[in-house]
């Protein structure tokens, strides 16, 4: 299935503020489990990943750290604030909103359009 | 993987090249390219098909540096202020501003001659000064960001307002307040540029802060301009005074055309030789403000312990104002300057210090302006001082403790930034209620 470029990019902040809420992470990890989540469904661009941390680090939602572990290169890290889960909590209440509307006019669809976790 | 140790290089290399990609943004990519090639490896690729692949993956290096970019316009925002397609700047940019700044060099001409000059000097002049220059600049900028005939008519309005009002309002001879409007009137002209120069809106707090250090950078650039006027200047008279020719008459009328001139040619400097600047301007940032951290921490102490409070009179006041509107551009133009993804450093600090003292030094110089005013009444001077002091006393108490909750990590630049960026508008406010409510408040005297 391939979906629109534009629900890609609205989805995005939140899926990743949801995957940093799991615990801190670094690009190949989130991306990884980006992959995994939507089953391939969700195409990125890799390198788009990184622009968008950037912007979540500029707006405060997460804090980033450089660490070397003990075999390997040199890796950056990125840290969900209190402010990002506050972020992802309105993102949830605005995506269950949206699955809540389209739930109402697709009838019948409700197993296609599970709502999402109600906050 | 060695075997495409040489092709990761040239990829680095490639990616590297992006003006808006610094070099840990690199790091961070490679180390995920690497990522991509080991895991591609292990499920059975050869190592220059995992390279293909992951490189595939990764997207295209020209839209993955346009997202940087977009993120990071500081540090590429000259290319994103035309369009965000195309980075490349007009290549006619320098005729259209050119024919702008020839424009605003006429318009003065015309004007003084007008006015009479050198024999007569009429305040109309002087209150109207920046009118006749600071359209032609909001103009180059309209046409620069190929703005829409409304935005035109919105662009238009202050000005055409503010030329309309001072000379509708009936001025007393030797008018204080006519002073005042002369000195902030250019002001708020200046943040009526803002609108053009963002492209239409006003916002967008990322392109407050590219006007921010337009603004900065067209001081430079100002006075680069200026400094190469004088010496040419200082030459011909040189060269020619020995000759008899009145060196002194021509300059007369060489130099106002010039200084318009320099308007719109230091605007376009900026928009077009913006790499120069780049590499000076944090420079210049890092060089003043721990002088300017210095010496105001000085004047705090001294002003503080030697009790002076009392020597406050006019003129030291209007140093006072000079000295602390300085700060506050200063510091305002070194945050627009600063990578802000880099933790505190100790050029935070020292603009904290800045800041504190420029606090304390406000403080004391409200004291002593509310007792003088106290002792003598209000007068539109002292009105507009003990204005302005609050407004930058705000301002200062803001920065202070967003800068303070910022350095001990309870809070980020960016709140610090926005609080900055939205003052931008009670600045311009400000400005705007000196050069509109002021004189029908002390009836025009």
């Amino acid at each position: 299935m391939r979906i629109d470029k534009d629900l890609v990019a609205a989805s995005a902040t939140p899926l990743v503020l949801a995957i940093l809420a799991d615990g801190e992470s670094y690009g190949y990890a989130i991306l990884k489990r980006v992959r995994a989540l939507s089953e391939g469904d969700l195409e990125w661009s890799d390198g788009m990943l990184y622009p968008l941390l950037h912007r979540l680090g500029r707006l405060g939602y997460v804090t980033t750290e450089w660490r070397a572990p003990t075999e390997g290169r040199r890796r950056k890290y990125y840290v969900l604030t209190d402010e990002g889960r506050a972020a992802l909590a309105d993102h949830q209440r605005q995506w269950a909103a949206v699955t809540r509307a389209l739930n109402g006019v697709w009838p019948g669809s409700g197993t296609l359009l599970p709502t999402l976790g109600e906050t | 993987m060695e075997s495409v140790e040489p092709q990761i290089a040239e990829w680095r290399r490639f990616v590297a090249s992006a003006p808006a990609v610094n070099g840990h943004d690199v790091d961070e990519l490679e180390d995920h390219l690497r990522h991509q090639i080991a895991e591609l490896n292990a499920a059975g690729l050869a190592d220059d098909e995992a390279f293909l692949v992951a490189v595939k993956r990764m997207g295209d290096v020209d839209s993955v540096s346009r997202e940087f970019a977009r993120e990071h316009s500081d540090r590429l925002w000259k290319q994103l202020l035309g369009s965000a397609e195309d980075a490349s700047p007009a290549p006619t940019g320098w005729l259209e501003a050119l024919v702008f700044a020839v424009a605003a060099a006429v318009v003065i001409e015309v004007a003084r001659l007008l006015a009479g000059f050198p024999d007569d000097e009429p305040t109309w002049f002087a209150r109207n000064l920046s009118l006749f220059v600071l359209p032609f600049l909001a103009a180059y900028f309209l046409r620069r960001r190929q703005l829409a005939a409304r935005a035109w008519v919105l662009a238009a309005a202050p000005f055409a307002l503010s030329a309309f009002l001072i000379n509708l309002y009936p001025w007393d001879a030797d008018s204080d307040t006519e002073i005042l409007v002369a000195l902030h009137l250019p002001v708020v002209l200046w943040f009526a540029i803002a609108f053009p120069y963002m492209g239409g809106t006003l916002r967008s707090h990322e392109r407050r802060m590219d006007f921010v250090r337009f603004t900065g950078e067209w001081f430079i650039y100002y006075v680069l301009v200026a400094l190469g006027g004088g010496v040419l200047m200082g030459l011909t008279g040189g060269i020619f005074e020995p000759a008899g020719v009145d060196v002194d008459r021509i300059a007369a009328w060489v130099l106002p055309a010039g200084a318009a001139g320099a308007v719109v040619v230091a605007a376009w400097l900026v928009e077009s030789k913006q790499r120069v600047v780049e590499n000076m301007a944090p420079v210049l940032t890092m060089l003043f403000t721990p002088l300017f951290a210095f010496m105001l921490a000085c004047a705090a102490v001294v002003y503080a312990v030697a009790e002076v409070g009392d020597a406050f009179d006019r003129d030291l006041l209007s140093v006072f104002d000079a000295l602390l509107l300085v700060v506050v551009a200063l510091v305002l133009y070194a945050m627009s300057a600063r990578d802000p993804f880099t933790s505190p450093n100790w050029m935070d600090w020292i603009q904290l210090v800045a800041v504190v003292s420029a606090l304390v030094l406000d403080l004391m110089v409200l004291g002593s302006m509310i007792a003088r005013i106290g002792d003598l009444g209000f007068t539109p001077n002292r009105t507009t001082a003990l204005g302005l002091n609050v407004v930058l006393l705000v301002n200062l108490v803001g920065a202070a403790v967003l800068s303070v909750r910022f350095l001990t990590g309870r809070s980020t630049l960016h709140r610090l930034e926005r609080w900055q960026t939205n003052y931008l508008a009670i600045f311009a406010l400000w400005a705007a209620t000196v050069v509109v409510v002021v004189p029908p408040l002390f009836g025009f005297s």
